[in-house]
C-alpha cells in the first residue's frame, strides 16, 4: 500500500514530523517497507543543446547531431526530426531511459551504420502533449543556463510503502491508515467533506441482484452521470496516480482508482450507453464468455458472480470489468458502480480463472459494506467537477443489511493475555478512536464493531487492537522459567544426533540437500518405491520427492568431482519418502565416498576405496551408537544400485526382518549413467527407523563389570572351505562351540590360489580361549582345539589345513 | 700380604679409562673371578692373625664394594652410550607429514539446530518433530487458516495431489497441532525441521529450515513470550545485551501477533548483532489463537500461551557470516569445509554453544 504524507494529511490533522509518523506506523502494526523518493524514471531527461547537426550518410531523413548535455564531451545522437538543427535547445534522453509514451527502454544502438547514444524527444514521446512532429523546442532565454540539468522537476515528495497484513483491508485506503494513526495519538482524523448536492435526476437503468444460490453480491449501489466529457486527468490527480506507480488513463478511470486508494472503496464505471437495458447481478452459467479489460477472453464456470445486461456478461463483479462496457474518451454517460462482493466468492472465481487485480485483492480481504454511498458520492462529485455531467440519485439494491457485529469484551482479558494493565478509560478511548461504539457495563464492554473491520470477531481481537495501539514496548520482559516437562530429546532424536556426529567423525562432510530431486536420477535409486510427484515443482529437474538419499548425494558428488576434487566423502541425514501421505517417510543416513585412500602419501601405499571401508564405517557407527557387534548379522542382499558382488546388508540381530543398513560399491552402470568419473565409489545407508531402542541403559551395563584374570591362550587354525562358505558362518560356528571359553575370533588371512583347489579358499583364524573360572590346562586347550576342528569340519564341510 | 690399596688404585684407574663391555668384564674376572684378586684376598683371610683379620676384612669389604660399584656404573655408562649411538642412527626426519587423517564436518544447519536445542533445553523445552508431508488440515485449517483465507497465498505451497489435500509443509507449525492433539497441556516444545515453499532467489530457497516454539500453560502471557525470546536471542548470538523490538503483525494462528526485529550495525563490512540503529526482522510470534486451541481440543478459557517461528538458516547466516542461502543446499566441498563444524564441537550449555 503506497501513499504520500501529504495525502495522509488530507485525512489526518497532525503536527508530527514525517519520521515520527513513519515510526508510529511500524509500532502499530502497519509495517513500513520503505519511505523514499521514488525515482519517477524522469531523471534521465536532460536539457540539451544541439552543437552541430549534419546529414546521415546513409539516410536522407536522418541527421547526426552532436549534443551538449552539460558534460565535457558532446554525445552523438541520430535524430529523424526535421527541426533538429544547430543551436536548438531540446530534451535529451540517455541510454537506459524509459520513454513515457511507450515504455521503451533506450539503449546504445546503430542506426544505419552510425552509433547513436540516446535520443532527442518529441512532446508526445514525453506525454507532454500530442505534438509528435519534431523534437521539443525549448526557449533559449528560459533554458540557456539549464543545459545538462534535469528537464523534469524531481519529485520531492517521498512515498510511503506499507506492507499491509491480510487482516487489515481497511488500511488499503489512506483513510484507514489515518484512522489508525489518530487512534495511536499522533493526530486527529478529519471529517470527510462532501457537498452532497441535491440530486433530482433518477437513476434510469434498472439494477437487480438475482436470488441465486451462493450469490456473491449482496449490495449493488449505482448512480448515473449524464453528459460528461471524459478527458485527461488534471495535474494533481495524475501526479497522485503516477506517484503510486500507476498509469493515468482518463479522468473517469483515474477518479475511480483515486477513490479506491483513498477510501479502499473500489468502484467501476460503465459507459451507460453500452449497457443493454438493465443491469443484472447474477451467477454465471458454464461456458459463458466475456472479454475483460486485460484484453483476455475468459470462459466462465457455473456460479461466478457476474454483472450482466440483456446481452450477456459485462464483467466479473469485484474482479474485472469487460471491454464491451468500458469507458472511453468519447463516453458521454456513465453508470458508476459501488458494490459489496463476498470475499469467498471473489477468491473462488479469481483462483479458478487465475486473475489478480487490485479490486480482487481488496474485495477478497473484505470491503466495508457500509461505504457504498460514500464511494458513490465522492467519485460522482469529482467526476462532475472534472468532467461535468449531471448526477442522478443513488440506486441501492441490497440483499443483506450488513449491520455492525457486536461483541462483549471482558476487560480483564487484556491483562491476562498481555501481562500488563491499561486503565479502562484509555481502553475505551482507543477503541472509540478506532471506530468502535463502546458502552461500558461494569467489567465488560459492549462493542459495536465498525464494518470496515471484518477481521474483528472475538474478544482476543480486541486485546490485539488495544495492545498494538498502546504499544508492544509496554509488555514486560519476564525471566524464563526453567521447569522441564519432559526430556529434551527422545530416543530417536538422540540416535539422530549421535549418528550424525558419529558419521561425520569418520571423515564425511555433512550435506543438506533438497528433499526433492530429479525424477530421472530418482528412477535409478527408487527400487520398488512409489514415485511421488510434486504437482507444481519449482523446476522440472526437482519434480519428485526423493526415494533415496543417494539421488542428491551422487548428483552433488559429481559436481564436486567436476570441481577437481577426487577423494570425497559426503553424507546426509534426512527424510526419504515411501508415499505421499503424512508419515510415509523414513529417516536415513546416506554416505558416499569416492576416489582413493592415502592418495599421494609418502609412507602409505594408496588404494581405491572399497566395500570394506564403508563396512567399517557402518559397523563402527552402529557399535558407537551402542549396538552389540556380536549380534550383528550381515547378508549379501542389497538394493540394485549397489555392485551385486560387493555389497551387503546389516541386521542388528540375525532374527531381525529389516536390515538397519546397506553398504557396498555403487553399481558401475550407475556411474556410467550419471557420468561420474572416479576410481571408485562406495556408500552406505543406515535406516534410523529400524534402529531399535537399546534396552539396557548404560548405567546397568556399566554396573555389570565382569572380567577374567586367568591366563588366556591363542590358537591359530586354517580351514580350507568351499568358496561359497561365508566367513561370518565360520565365526558363528566356532563361537557357538563354547561361548564361555571362546573370547574372540579373528580372521587374519584369506587365501585362494596355489596349493588350494580352484573352488576352495583357505581361511585362517586366530581364536582366543580363556576361562573365567580357572587357568586352562594343556589338556583343556587340546580338547577345545579338537572340538573346534571337528565342529567346523562337520558343520561347514571345511578341512583343517595341515 | 695383599696390598689392598694398590689393587684398589690400579683398578679404579683402569676403570676410569675408555673401555668396552668386554674389557670391563675382563676386569670383573680379574677381581672377582675364582682366582680374582679380591676373591683371593678373601680366601687369605683365614691365615691372618686374629687381631689383623678384623681390620683387613673390613678394608677388603669396603674396597670390594667400591670396585663393584665402579664396575656397575661403568657398565651402565657403556650401555647408555651404546643405546644412544644406536638411536642416533635411527633418526628420522620428523618434519615429514604425519599419517593421513580425515576430518569430517557437521553442516551449519545441523550445528545451529543443536545450538537452538541446547538453549531451549536450558529453559525446559523439549524437541518435537513432525512429517515433511502434511495434509491441508494440519498445515492450514487447524491453524486458523481456512481455504478462503488470503494468508494462504503468502505461502507458495508445493502440492502432491490435484485436490491440494497433500502438500509439503510450509512451516513447522503443524507440529504444534500434532503435539497438542496427542497430549495434554502444559506444552513446552520446540520443533525444528525442514519446510518448503515454491520460491527461489538469493534469499529464498524452495526448502529451508524453521524452528517452531510453543508454550501453553494456565497463565503464560506475552511477557513470558518476550522473556523467552530475549533469552534465546541473547544466548544464541552469545552477547550480553540485545536490542530487540516487538512489532505488531498478523498471523492467522496467533493473536496478538508480533514480528521481532533485532538491532544491528555494519562494522568494517561485517554485521554486528545487538547494537546499532538498523533493524533486522528475525522471527514471528504471538499468543496462540483461541481458534487453534479449540481445533486441538485445548480449552482456551483454561489454557493460553505463545508460539513462535524462526528461520534457522537465516539465524546461521547471521551468526556465522554466511551470505548466500542457496549455498547451504549445494554441497560444495569447499563451502562445507569452510562453514562446517567439527563433529566434536557439540553445542552444550556447560561447554558453551560455540568455540
Amino acid at each position: 500500500m503506497k501513499f504520500t504524507i501529504s495525502w495522509l494529511k488530507e485525512h489526518l490533522d497532525t503536527e508530527k514530523k514525517d519520521n515520527e509518523l513513519i515510526e508510529k506506523l511500524t509500532d502499530i502494526g502497519l509495517e513500513v517497507e520503505s519511505f523514499e523518493n521514488v525515482s519517477s524514471g524522469l531523471d534521465s531527461f536532460k536539457v540539451a543543446k544541439i552543437i552541430n547537426a549534419e546529414q546521415h550518410p546513409n539516410a536522407d531523413r536522418l541527421r547526426i547531431c552532436d549534443v551538449d548535455i552539460g558534460l565535457d564531451n558532446t554525445v552523438k545522437v541520430v535524430c529523424g526530426a526535421p527541426n533538429a538543427k544547430k543551436d536548438l535547445l531540446t530534451i535529451y534522453a540517455g541510454p537506459g531511459s524509459i520513454i513515457p509514451k511507450n515504455n521503451m527502454k533506450l539503449s546504445v544502438s546503430k542506426i544505419r551504420g552510425v552509433t547513436s547514444y540516446g535520443m532527442l524527444c518529441s512532446e508526445s514521446e514525453l506525454n507532454l502533449s500530442n505534438e509528435s512532429e519534431g523534437i521539443v523546442e525549448l526557449t533559449t532565454s528560459k533554458y540557456y543556463d539549464k543545459i545538462g540539468k534535469n528537464f523534469f522537476k524531481s519529485n520531492t515528495e517521498k512515498v510511503v510503502d506499507l506492507s499491509i497484513t491480510p487482516n487489515r483491508p481497511d488500511c488499503l485506503g489512506v483513510r484507514g491508515i489515518a484512522r489508525d494513526l489518530a487512534a495511536a495519538g499522533v493526530g486527529k482524523l478529519k471529517k470527510i467533506s462532501l457537498k452532497n448536492k441535491k440530486k433530482n435526476r433518477s437513476q434510469k437503468i434498472k439494477v437487480s441482484i438475482t436470488k441465486d444460490k451462493n450469490q456473491g453480491c449482496t449490495v449493488f449501489g449505482s448512480c448515473l452521470i449524464e453528459g460528461v466529457t471524459n478527458k485527461e486527468s488534471p495535474k494533481w490527480l495524475k501526479e497522485k496516480i503516477i506517484l503510486l506507480g500507476q498509469k493515468p488513463i482518463s479522468a473517469i478511470v483515474d477518479i475511480t482508482n483515486y477513490v479506491m486508494l483513498d477510501l479502499n472503496r473500489p468502484l467501476h464505471a460503465y459507459d451507460a450507453d453500452k449497457i443493454d437495458k438493465e443491469i443484472i447481478v447474477r451467477n454465471s452459467k458454464k461456458n459463458e464468455t466475456f472479454e475483460a479489460l486485460d484484453n483476455k477472453e475468459y470462459k466462465l464456470d457455473n456460479d461466478m458472480c457476474v454483472i450482466s445486461d440483456k446481452s450477456g456478461v459485462l464483467g466479473l463483479g469485484g474482479i474485472i470489468g469487460g471491454t464491451r462496457s468500458g469507458t472511453e474518451t468519447k463516453t458521454k454517460n456513465i453508470l458508476l458502480e459501488s458494490a459489496y462482493f463476498i470475499p469467498r466468492s471473489i477468491r473462488r472465481t479469481s483462483k479458478l480463472l487465475n486473475i489478480d487485480t487490485d479490486a480482487k485483492f481488496r474485495f477478497e480481504r473484505g470491503i466495508d459494506p457500509q461505504s457504498i454511498k460514500l464511494g458513490l458520492s465522492k467519485a460522482a462529485e469529482l467526476i462532475s467537477e472534472i468532467c461535468g455531467g449531471r448526477i442522478s440519485n443513488f440506486d441501492i439494491q441490497q440483499t443483506d443489511k450488513h449491520e455492525n457485529n457486536k461483541i462483549k469484551f471482558n476487560i480483564s482479558l487484556f491483562e491476562k493475555i498481555t501481562g500488563f494493565k491499561v486503565n479502562d478509560n484509555e481502553i475505551i478511548k482507543i477503541l472509540t478512536d478506532l471506530g468502535f461504539e463502546v458502552s461500558k457495563k461494569k467489567l465488560e464492554l459492549d462493542l459495536k464493531i465498525p464494518t470496515w473491520r471484518p477481521d474483528i470477531t472475538q474478544p482476543i481481537d480486541i486485546v490485539e487492537e488495544i495492545v498494538r495501539i498502546k504499544g508492544y514496548e509496554n509488555i514486560e520482559t519476564l525471566q524464563p522459567e526453567k521447569t522441564k516437562i519432559k526430556d529434551t530429546l527422545n530416543v530417536q532424536q538422540k540416535h539422530f544426533h549421535f549418528l550424525q556426529r558419529s558419521v561425520a567423525s569418520k571423515g564425511y562432510f555433512e550435506t543438506v540437500t533438497w528433499s526433492f530431486t530429479d525424477s530421472k536420477i530418482n528412477k535409478i535409486f527408487k527400487e520398488n518405491l512409489k514415485e511421488i510427484k510434486i504437482i507444481n515443482p519449482i523446476s522440472s529437474d526437482l519434480d519428485v520427492l526423493r526415494n533415496s538419499i543417494f539421488t542428491n548425494l551422487t548428483f552433488y558428488l559429481k559436481k564436486n568431482l567436476d570441481r577437481g576434487f577426487k577423494d570425497i566423502s559426503l553424507f546426509e541425514i534426512g527424510p526419504i519418502f515411501k508415499g505421499s501421505k503424512p508419515g510415509e517417510q523414513l529417516t536415513v543416513v546416506g554416505a558416499i565416498k569416492s576416489g582413493k585412500i592415502s592418495r599421494l602419501n609418502w609412507n602409505e601405499k594408496d588404494r581405491i576405496v572399497d566395500v570394506f571401508d564403508v563396512k567399517k564405517d557402518v559397523i563402527q557407527t552402529l557399535v558407537e551408537a551402542g549396538y552389540d557387534r556380536q549380534r550383528f548379522f550381515v547378508r549379501d542382499k542389497s538394493p540394485s544400485y549397489y555392485h551385486p558382488g560387493k555389497s551387503g546388508s546389516v541386521y542388528l540381530d540375525k532374527d531381525e526382518i529389516d536390515p538397519v543398513a546397506y553398504f557396498g560399491e555403487i553399481h558401475p552402470n550407475i556411474l556410467k549413467k550419471l557420468d561420474i568419473k572416479t576410481e571408485g565409489l562406495v556408500g552406505f545407508e543406515i535406516y534410523m527407523d529400524y534402529l531399535s531402542e537399546n534396552k539396557t541403559k548404560l548405567k546397568d551395563l556399566k554396573a555389570n563389570f565382569e572380567y577374567s584374570d586367568y591366563q588366556k591362550s591363542e590358537r591359530d587354525f586354517a580351514f580350507v572351505v568351499d568358496k561359497s562358505v561365508k566367513a561370518q558362518d565360520l565365526i558363528e560356528i566356532i563361537s557357538s562351540i563354547d561361548k564361555n571359553l571362546i573370547r574372540s575370533i579373528k580372521i587374519f588371512d584369506v587365501y585362494e590360489g596355489e596349493n588350494i583347489p580352484q573352488d576352495k579358499k583357505s581361511i585362517a583364524l586366530n581364536v582366543t580361549i580363556q576361562s573365567s573360572e580357572k587357568t586352562l590346562e594343556e589338556s583343556d586347550l587340546e580338547k577345545i582345539n579338537k572340538l573346534i576342528i571337528s565342529t567346523v569340519e562337520t558343520k561347514s564341510g571345511a578341512k583343517i589345513r595341515s | 700380604m695383599f696390598d689392598l690399596k694398590k689393587i684398589k688404585d690400579e683398578y679404579l684407574n683402569k676403570l676410569d679409562s675408555d673401555l668396552n663391555i668386554e674389557s670391563v668384564n675382563q676386569i670383573k674376572t680379574e677381581l672377582f673371578g675364582k682366582n680374582g684378586q679380591i676373591s683371593n684376598s678373601f680366601k687369605s683371610l683365614g691365615s691372618l692373625p686374629t687381631d689383623e683379620r678384623k681390620k683387613f676384612a673390613s678394608d677388603l669389604n669396603s674396597i670390594k664394594d667400591e670396585l663393584q660399584d665402579k664396575i656397575n656404573s661403568k657398565l651402565k655408562e657403556i650401555e647408555t652410550k651404546e643405546i644412544n649411538s644406536k638411536l642416533e642412527n635411527e633418526k628420522v626426519d620428523v618434519t615429514l607429514p604425519e599419517r593421513e587423517f580425515s576430518r569430517g564436518k557437521i553442516h551449519p544447519v545441523s550445528q545451529v539446530i543443536d545450538e537452538i536445542s541446547s538453549i531451549f533445553s536450558e529453559i525446559g523445552f523439549s524437541v518435537e518433530e513432525g512429517p515433511d508431508i502434511e495434509n491441508e488440515h494440519y498445515n492450514f485449517t487447524a491453524l486458523n487458516t481456512p481455504d478462503n483465507h488470503p494468508a494462504r497465498d503468502m505461502h507458495d505451497t508445493f502440492y502432491l495431489d490435484n485436490n491440494k489435500e497433500l502438500l509439503l509443509r510450509t512451516h513447522t507449525s503443524p507440529v504444534q497441532v500434532r503435539t497438542m492433539l496427542n497430549g495434554k497441556p502444559p506444552f513446552k516444545i520446540i520443533a525444528p525441521g525442514r519446510t518448503y515453499r515454491s520460491d527461489s532467489d538469493q534469499t529464498h530457497s524452495p526448502m529451508f529450515h524453521q524452528v517452531e516454539g510453543l508454550h501453553i500453560d494456565k497463565d503464560i502471557n506475552m511477557g513470558h513470550l518476550k522473556g523467552c525470546l530475549n533469552y534465546f536471542i541473547k544466548s544464541f548470538f552469545e552477547v550480553d545485551k540485545i536490542k530487540m523490538r516487538f512489532r505488531p503483525s498478523h498471523f492467522p494462528f496467533t493473536e496478538p501477533s508480533a514480528e521481532v526485529d533485532i538491532g544491528y550495525e555494519i562494522k568494517d563490512g561485517k554485521i554486528v548483532i545487538g547494537e546499532g540503529d538498523k533493524w533486522l526482522e528475525i522471527l514471528g510470534c504471538g499468543m496462540v489463537h483461541p481458534n487453534v486451541l479449540k481445533n486441538v481440543k485445548v480449552n482456551p478459557d483454561k489454557y493460553q500461551g505463545y508460539a513462535f517461528g524462526i528461520g534457522i538458516d537465516r539465524l546461521g547466516m547471521l551468526k556465522y557470516g554466511i551470505n548466500d542461502l542457496r549455498a547451504f543446499f549445494e554441497a560444495d566441498y569447499r563451502w562445507l569445509n569452510h562453514f562446517g563444524f567439527d563433529p566434536l564441537d557439540v553445542p552444550s550449555n556447560y561447554r558453551g554453544l560455540s568455540r
